[in-house]
């Protein structure tokens, strides 16, 4: 196993440059192409020379290989990498740090994220062993309809149908009826910062629904794989209880998938938090990619999304050293 | 959702064992096990009726409204308007008919998904045998541009990518999703084909003489592409999705382009105000659109993955 993980660790080297290098890339690309982004910030006015040099420089948009098409621009590719190492990520267009900005955006977003991740597992996992336990019975075919319908539901068209629903016809019965300040924050429109948890619970729920989905079917085909198995026979032959066999002997080893898959997961989560986000009003990270790609803020939207994709890259790492722990059978070659 | 879409389509399904069920008392091939299989399934055949009524929304909408493809006539004093007997859906922001709006919207959606889906799988397919079968320095070199790849979460990285771009349209955001959406079929084909390659019967083909451009097309890829071909029908799912979900964020498609996801973003702020039908009705539309490739999807996976009979 040691083996295995020095391999997959000197694997992720490559793939973090590689990643950070497609970006970068990307974004050199497009100032080859579409001209000089600060240019965007002046509207139609025209703005003194020298103003325009300065803004340029401070955004070390002044390289001139950002006049040749096609450049990869490896030298501001190094400078880059340099600045990521010494937590530097550049400032927006007002001149505010962006690592700034995301440290009063995260704590917001890790609320969230992680409502999400318990609804998704907690209820996810038990649809799944509800219907994995009686395969093809009543409860079994009702969670396979339902999570199929859960998966094919995009997750913003969840968040504006349930937004409404919550915030517009619940929220203002809540209201009417005298419910407690808590609970009509539940149910609102937006995020209040006087209740950060209460108010992310419906972003949290749409956030995670996808995912629940898949935690449930992958649990379910799982658990029914592991039901088969000669050990839990075994187990049954020694006459085990059938709450003992599920819960103790076939869940632990056919929770293994799901577990990966909850770590895996955490790319398409940051991707649902900036619609969620951005629907919901909150102000986290996601919200903060909304707000700036709807404003045409590209540093930031750069900046934060190199940022997530770092997150991105190291829990993939974990997950796949963890998974080497939990299963020992895994082909280390 | 996306999400990645690699991860919004799936985890990463591990390459099927591809040879044939042999328990069986009349089996056939694959393939004749599958085709018999899918036929019997009432999922497979509902969602096939499903993706032809959307696929007709995006050919032929002259079938199901009489309004032009311009939208038909739009009266802006006439604007959300709820369902009544003139407008069975009520009528849109612009004051357009809504039920001949949400026809309409299917065939960009649809030409993207399909587009970018067929783009995929060919990508994807010829890599993957690549990979696969020749191994080596060239499944190196793949095998880490696709890792590099899979390193941008899907929405993230398409948001990106299009906001970089600067200008939006059908192409650009098939462009986009296809340099996102390879790399989870290349990797799967790789996998699928590294595990047909070592069967016996490929051995047998190969000391019989055949040349590897005949063992890839008649022995390798009929054995090793049932995968992909389950995964490429849950991505056309997908992709619509996406396309949405994108255009919904502000980076996908822009009016004058139709969209589901422009009509639903229109009606949010108008929903809470009111007029719930500015948005029920276009993510109804949108829902089942997904629903019938995921089914489909679905359902060819039982058919073509043994281990799940």
């Amino acid at each position: 196993m040691g083996r295995y993980i020095a391999r997959r660790l000197l694997q992720f080297v490559p793939v973090l440059f590689g990643t950070m290098f497609l970006l970068h890339y990307m974004q050199s690309l497009s100032v080859q192409i579409n001209g000089n982004p600060v240019r965007a910030l002046f509207g139609d006015r025209q703005p003194p020379p020298e103003t325009l040099a300065a803004i340029t420089r401070a955004f070390s948009l002044d390289d001139p290989c950002l006049n040749q098409t096609g450049n990869p621009c490896v030298g501001l590719f190094v400078d880059r990498i340099i600045n990521y190492s010494q937590g530097d990520f550049g400032i927006d267009f007002n001149e505010r740090a962006i690592t700034a900005l995301i440290a009063d955006a995260a704590p917001i977003t890790i609320r969230l994220t992680l409502i999400a991740v318990l609804f998704e597992a907690v209820v996810g996992i038990l649809a799944g062993v509800l219907a994995g336990i009686r395969k093809d019975g009543v409860t079994d075919n009702l969670i396979r309809i339902t999570t199929t319908l859960v998966i094919s539901v995009p997750v913003f068209v969840l968040g504006v149908l349930v937004q409404i629903l919550s915030g517009v016809y619940i929220g203002v019965w809540l209201e009417d009826n005298g419910a407690p300040e808590w609970l009509s924050a539940m149910f609102s429109v937006s995020y209040q910062a006087d209740h950060p948890w209460a108010s992310l619970v419906i972003p949290g729920v749409v956030l995670g629904a996808f995912s629940l989905g898949f935690i449930a079917r992958l649990t379910r085909t799982s658990l029914i794989e592991t039901l088969r198995a000669d050990y839990v026979r075994t187990a049954r032959a020694k006459g085990l209880g059938r709450r003992r066999v599920v819960g103790v002997h076939a869940l632990r080893n056919s929770l293994i998938p799901v577990i990966t898959y909850i770590g895996i997961d955490l790319g398409a989560l940051m991707g649902g938090a900036i619609v969620t986000e951005g629907i919901f009003n909150v102000p986290g990270i996601g919200g903060l990619v909304f707000g700036a790609v709807a404003r045409g803020e590209t540093p930031i939207v750069i900046a934060v999304v190199t940022l997530l994709t770092l997150v991105f890259l190291l829990a993939s790492l974990l997950v796949d050293v963890l998974y080497a722990v939990l299963d020992p059978r895994i082909r280390y070659d | 959702m996306t999400e990645s879409l690699n991860t919004e389509v799936g985890p990463t399904a591990a390459p099927a064992p591809t040879e044939p069920a042999g328990d069986r008392e009349r089996s056939g091939s694959l393939w004749a096990d599958a085709r018999r299989e899918l036929f019997r399934s009432p999922v497979f055949l509902l969602s096939t009726l499903l993706v032809l009524v959307v696929m007709s929304w995006a050919a032929v909408p002259s079938l199901w409204t009489d309004a032009g493809s311009d939208g038909g006539r739009c009266e802006l004093i006439e604007n959300n308007q709820g369902p009544s007997s003139e407008h069975i859906f009520g009528t849109t922001v612009q004051g357009c008919d809504m039920y001949a709006h949400v026809i309409l919207c299917a065939r960009p959606s649809i030409i993207i998904a399909v587009f970018v889906t067929l783009a995929t799988t060919l990508i994807g397919v010829a890599l993957g045998i690549l990979a696969g079968f020749y191994g080596g320095w060239l499944d190196s070199i793949v095998s880490r541009i696709t890792d590099v790849f899979l390193g941008l979460p899907f929405i993230l990285g398409a948001l990106v990518f299009l906001s970089l771009l600067g200008s939006q349209s059908i192409w650009t955001v098939s462009l986009v999703l296809i340099a996102l959406s390879w790399p989870p079929i290349t990797r799967i084909m790789r996998g699928s084909v590294i595990a047909v390659k070592g069967l016996d019967y490929v051995e047998a083909a190969r000391a019989l003489g055949a040349s590897n451009a005949s063992i890839v097309f008649r022995h390798i890829l009929p054995n090793s592409i049932a995968p992909v071909i389950v995964l490429a029908t849950l991505y056309l799912g997908g992709f619509v999705s996406a396309e949405a979900t994108l255009t919904f964020l502000g980076v996908g498609l822009q009016i004058p382009e139709i969209s589901w996801g422009i009509t639903i973003a229109q009606g949010q702020s108008l929903a809470v105000a009111g007029y719930p039908h500015l948005l029920v009705f276009p993510c109804a539309a949108l829902i089942l659109t997904v629903l019938a490739f995921i089914l489909m999807g679905d359902a060819m996976r039982d058919a073509l993955d043994p281990r799940g009979r």
